[in-house]
């Protein structure tokens, strides 16, 4: 009986750390959406950040941002989206599970480690000054694009893996080469997949703050009019917000952005789980 | 018709060689990145430690780059750094734990369903939006129950580190719960153990390589953290051991002080110093929780 005892005890306390899980979510997400949501106007989709008579940029809308981390987005898919799932492509399917496709994939688990302010660091080394490309919308896509790299790599790997060696098989055993197979049989059938990883890794850039602060993020940047020019962005809109001394008007605005940004990631999240769930019915193995 | 079939073939060879060229290069970049990362911070942080000294660098308490006479010890960052990540994982590990036990082994599926996702969205929520409940809400709360004197301090940082640590350690965790077979549950369930007592004494043990790889991921990634260190700890650059006080973690002294340096400054070198140890530290951390998790997937293949 004392050891039924001891089971209840230790199972509601294991289910209290859930709980708190949950609380946490609910507690930061609820602050976000009840203090950003009275901020939602026109304006503030239409408008773009304006200083008050201080200079501070309270007032205004939040347009060049948002413009800003899509730019930012759609850099990162043009550049690392191909460029990592044919990477992951090459090391499943020509180099299999040798020894060096091993420690390959070592070095591409251990980069999706590195902080992000050090590819912030590689970034302003490399692009900015040895590159000479500036403090630039380009500089800080292609720094995102190498931090989302290794994120894409994984998931192209794991939806590729998930596809059945029997489909592999059958495809060579009727004449076709390695590259046919793979372009009309592995890439189809795991492209579910590899959008999932893809969306994930875009969510991903669209939040990264610590490289932008490097790489050309600007206070007062409006809509960039080209890859070389200064830019704004989101995240860094909220950092900025909490930074400023004028907190009364500051403060709103800085929810009004979480609450934007958060839709942005959340919802592109809710697609990737929609397009897992999908694929899971369309192909049953 | 024989000529041209060979004909189609050897188009089909050429295509065959191309594509293999262009993945080949594509997948040569993931290794090329991280060659420029250890030639740009070693090459940038080489001219700092010709004119200073290592030890000195490594063991001063002072950090004032920008000073007239300035001074380079790290010491005050790294301190920031372990204090912040330290009491983070403190709190994180047996809350995050937990949560994995009641995920993997006690939850009925239709609450798992709830429950992972709730982890997965907690795990995309922008650093910055943590960074922003840090600053505004929790440093209030903080400062209600404890009242520091700086209302921005490592305390705060800890806490929301903590919350960042929770998703990364839960889900790599839950996958080591999960490849216990259940062989191995059933048999200590039909031996007359308790749920409770076949958890501790046969899943925990069974997966705790698994758990260790991901408690030191997520140390790793509280390591790595830097919006929402900057938004909660205040920033101060003070040798402290005390959690209620202001620090500069590593990475918010690199997010703050890069931007306002001049590049080829001994400014500059120095935080390329600065940024070299971080990245060798976070380095180390993953590698551990690699060698970890190869073993472990060893033992069970």
């Amino acid at each position: 009986m004392n050891r039924k005892l001891k089971e209840r005890l230790v199972f509601n306390l294991l289910r209290g750390c859930a709980a708190l899980v949950v609380l946490m979510l609910v507690v930061i997400l609820g602050y976000v959406v009840v203090n950003g949501v009275g901020k939602l106007s026109v304006d503030l989709f239409t408008q773009d950040p304006a200083p008050n008579r201080h200079g501070a940029m309270v007032l205004g809308g939040i347009l060049s941002p948002i413009v800003g981390t899509l730019l930012l987005m759609l850099l990162v898919l043009v550049i690392a989206i191909p460029v990592g799932v044919l990477g992951a492509v090459f090391l499943v399917e020509y180099w299999g599970n040798s020894r060096w496709a091993r420690l390959w994939w070592l070095v591409v688990n251990n980069l999706a480690g590195v902080p992000s302010i050090v590819w912030g660091l590689l970034g302003v080394a490399l692009l900015v000054y040895y590159l000479n490309f500036g403090l630039s919308l380009i500089a800080a896509g292609m720094t995102l694009s190498l931090l989302v790299l290794p994120i894409i790599m994984v998931a192209t790997r794991e939806a590729i893996e998930a596809v059945p060696p029997s489909i592999y098989e059958a495809s060579v055993a009727l004449g076709a080469t390695k590259f046919q197979t793979i372009r009309h049989h592995i890439l189809p059938y795991s492209s579910s997949g590899i959008l999932t990883g893809t969306i994930l890794a875009l969510s991903r850039a669209a939040g990264e703050t610590a490289p932008l602060l490097l790489t050309g993020v600007a206070v007062n940047a409006s809509i960039p009019d080209g890859l070389f020019s200064k830019f704004q962005a989101l995240p860094y809109y909220i950092y900025l917000m909490t930074q400023t001394a004028d907190r009364s008007a500051a403060i709103p605005m800085a929810y009004a952005a979480a609450l934007v940004l958060i839709l942005i990631i959340v919802g592109m999240n809710l697609v990737a789980v929609a397009l897992r769930n999908s694929s899971r019915k369309k192909y049953r193995w | 018709m024989a000529v041209k079939l060979k004909r189609s073939k050897k188009a089909g060879n050429a295509e065959e060689g191309t594509a293999k060229v262009l993945l080949f290069a594509c997948a040569l970049v993931s290794l090329l990145t991280l060659g420029l990362v250890f030639i740009f911070l070693l090459g940038n942080s080489l001219p700092f430690f010709q004119s200073n000294d290592l030890w000195a660098f490594l063991t001063g308490k002072v950090w004032q780059p920008f000073s007239d006479y300035p001074s380079y010890g790290v010491l005050p960052l790294l301190m920031g750094t372990i204090l912040v990540s330290l009491v983070a994982a403190l709190i994180a590990i047996p809350i995050g734990v937990g949560c994995t036990v009641y995920l993997s082994e006690i939850a009925h599926p239709r609450v798992k369903q709830v429950l992972k996702p709730v982890i997965e969205v907690l795990a995309g929520v922008p650093s910055v939006v943590y960074g922003l409940f840090a600053a505004l809400v929790l440093s209030n709360w903080i400062a209600d129950l404890f009242h520091p004197l700086a209302r921005l301090n490592a305390l705060n940082g800890a806490l929301i580190l903590s919350v960042m640590m929770i998703p990364i350690l839960v889900s790599v965790a839950e996958e080591a719960m999960n490849a216990v077979p259940g062989s191995l549950r059933e048999a200590s369930l039909a031996l007359g153990a308790t749920r409770w007592e076949t958890i501790r004494r046969v899943v925990i043990p069974a997966s705790l390589p698994g758990i260790m790889a991901a408690i030191v991921l997520s140390v790793g990634r509280a390591v790595g953290e830097t919006m929402a260190v900057i938004m909660a700890t205040g920033s101060a650059t003070q040798f402290t051991t005390s959690i209620l006080d202001s620090v500069r973690p590593i990475t918010a002294a690199l997010a703050i002080d890069v931007p306002e340096s001049v590049a080829g400054s001994m400014q500059y070198y120095s935080l390329f110093a600065v940024g070299l140890l971080l990245f060798v530290i976070t380095f180390a951390i993953n590698l551990i929780a690699d060698y970890v998790l190869a073993r472990y997937k060893e033992a069970y293949a």
